[in-house]
């Protein structure tokens, strides 16, 4: 009986520490999450300007010999295809789907990055503007970067885009 | 033998509901392009604002005692596009013995260069505070070797491990190819316990290099396979290979469309003081617009 107590009262001290742990745990992420997301409503406008216009700076960083590069996947629209399905998966939640930019993240469609070289493009893909909060995504493969720039490139096409987009829906396969 | 049910269901259920309660939660979520490694660190953070809930599990064969299932729960956010923490829960079952929790892990991991270079650095910081029962072997420090977990879960839970460890997590990434090295230094915090020593290195590669147009589940890009070996050197009293344990595991790791990462690692021990096999799995979730959606929670937003 004086047994099982003990062991009863220690099972009852490893749950007490488990939900310990985990509260724990909650608070210091919530500490990080609020502490770190983004200004105050009455500043939000004038933040998000800010770093909008610094991130199209960024542009202008990219060394003579990135600008230069050309894309390996020019006018291959199936590479456009792939590009806007990364774009969707990668990229949209902060660029929003159209491309027009969010809270979080610039419009691609600014006349700043439809002016940027292929090249340029990616550039910034490769190597993130971190300090503004674009990460580095050199962990897509250096073909797939290429094709979201085929598809950021494609943009300036707009309307043709879409309806090549629409069509390449449509005609998607059920998954497997 | 009451007194074990109770903890067993809840521990064990634990980590699967957590990732359910979030699934239904934020139904939002974005494709991750995870890396296959379990022990080893590349240089990629979470993207800014995202939470990743991941759930991974170690089977462990055991000489002179019971084999184990070691797992783990994480919550890993990537606060700034430079700062990503990491929360742990850690717990184990030892067969023919017990189910326990064995304790909790806070890791940072900080970008040191703004830009890619050849080589990336990223400095690891972690705390831990565990029990000698701890068995999820996510690093093998200094001179651990099998026999250290041979023993039972009501003896080894007895000593109690607050530890620091550093990690330099160095990283390149080159024509798909991703090879990372992990020099790591460890700590416990009693001042008589000495620095203890080890490594991870780890090469990886998505089985295509370009995307399909279509959305697809089986598709090569969406797979990424790879290896990994992690091992101790010793410590500052005795530095070196003697008396260590070292892993050699094949990994792979399969990105799904509909947002979940699954993962697979075979563990094998390389010399008679590391268990025979490791076999490692992990399932997680990546939620963007996590720090949003907190934000507008507690400040009111729109």
């Amino acid at each position: 009986m004086k047994a099982t107590f003990a062991s009863f009262r220690s099972a009852g001290r490893s749950g007490l520490a488990t939900i310990g742990a985990v509260v724990f745990g909650i608070g210091v992420l919530g500490i990080v999450v609020l502490g770190t997301s983004r200004a105050l409503p009455q500043n939000e406008d004038t933040a998000a300007r800010k770093n909008r216009k610094s991130t199209y700076a960024a542009l202008a960083e990219a060394p003579e010999k990135a600008r230069e590069r050309t894309n390996p996947f020019e006018g291959d629209i199936q590479a456009v295809v792939a590009g806007g399905k990364l774009f969707e998966q990668h990229c949209a939640d902060c660029h929003g789907r159209k491309a027009g930019g969010t809270r979080k993240g610039p419009s691609l469609l600014r006349e700043k990055v439809r002016q940027a070289t292929p090249g340029t493009m990616f550039w910034i893909l490769t190597n993130g503007v971190v300090r503004r909060g674009m990460p580095v995504w050199s962990k897509l493969p250096e073909p797939e970067r290429w094709q979201i720039v085929a598809f950021l490139q494609s943009l300036k096409l707009q309307p043709a885009t879409s309806q090549l987009m629409k069509n390449s829906q449509s005609a998607e396969p059920a998954r497997p | 033998m009451v007194a074990r049910a109770i903890p067993k269901p809840i521990q064990q259920t634990f980590p699967g509901v957590v990732i359910l309660v979030f699934s239904l939660l934020f139904c939002r979520s974005s494709l991750a392009q995870e890396s296959p490694y379990i022990v080893t660190y590349d240089h990629y953070l979470e993207e800014p604002g995202s939470l990743e809930v991941e759930y991974f599990s170690t089977f462990g064969t055991q000489r002179g005692g019971n084999d184990f299932d070691a797992f783990w729960t994480e919550f890993e956010y990537g606060a700034t596009a430079w700062w990503t923490t990491e929360f742990y829960v850690d717990g184990q079952t030892t067969f023919n013995d017990s189910t326990i929790f064995t304790g909790f892990r806070w890791e940072n991991r900080f970008r040191l260069l703004q830009r890619e270079h050849i080589v990336n650095p990223v400095l690891y910081i972690e705390y831990e505070n565990t029990s000698g029962a701890d068995k999820i072997l996510k690093e093998v420090e200094g001179h651990d070797i099998e026999s250290d977990y041979a023993d039972s879960n009501a003896v080894l839970r007895k000593e109690h491990d607050h530890e620091l460890e550093l990690k330099l997590l160095l990283s390149s990434t080159f024509k798909g190819w991703n090879v990372a090295v992990n020099p790591i230094v460890t700590k416990n915090l009693l001042p008589s316990e000495p620095w203890e020593f080890a490594y991870a290195i780890g090469a990886s590669r998505p089985l295509a290099l370009k995307a399909l147009p279509n959305r697809c589940n089986f598709c090569l890009e969406n797979f990424i396979a790879g290896v990994e070996m992690y091992g101790g050197l010793g410590d500052t009293q005795s530095a070196g290979l003697h008396d260590t344990s070292h892993y050699l595991a094949p990994v792979v790791a399969w990105n799904l469309p509909s947002d979940w990462t699954f993962r697979l690692s075979s563990g094998f021990g390389l010399n008679d003081n590391s268990h025979r096999l490791l076999l490692r799995w992990g399932l997680s979730r990546e939620f963007s617009s996590f720090g949003e959606m907190v934000g507008r929670l507690f400040r009111g937003r729109p």
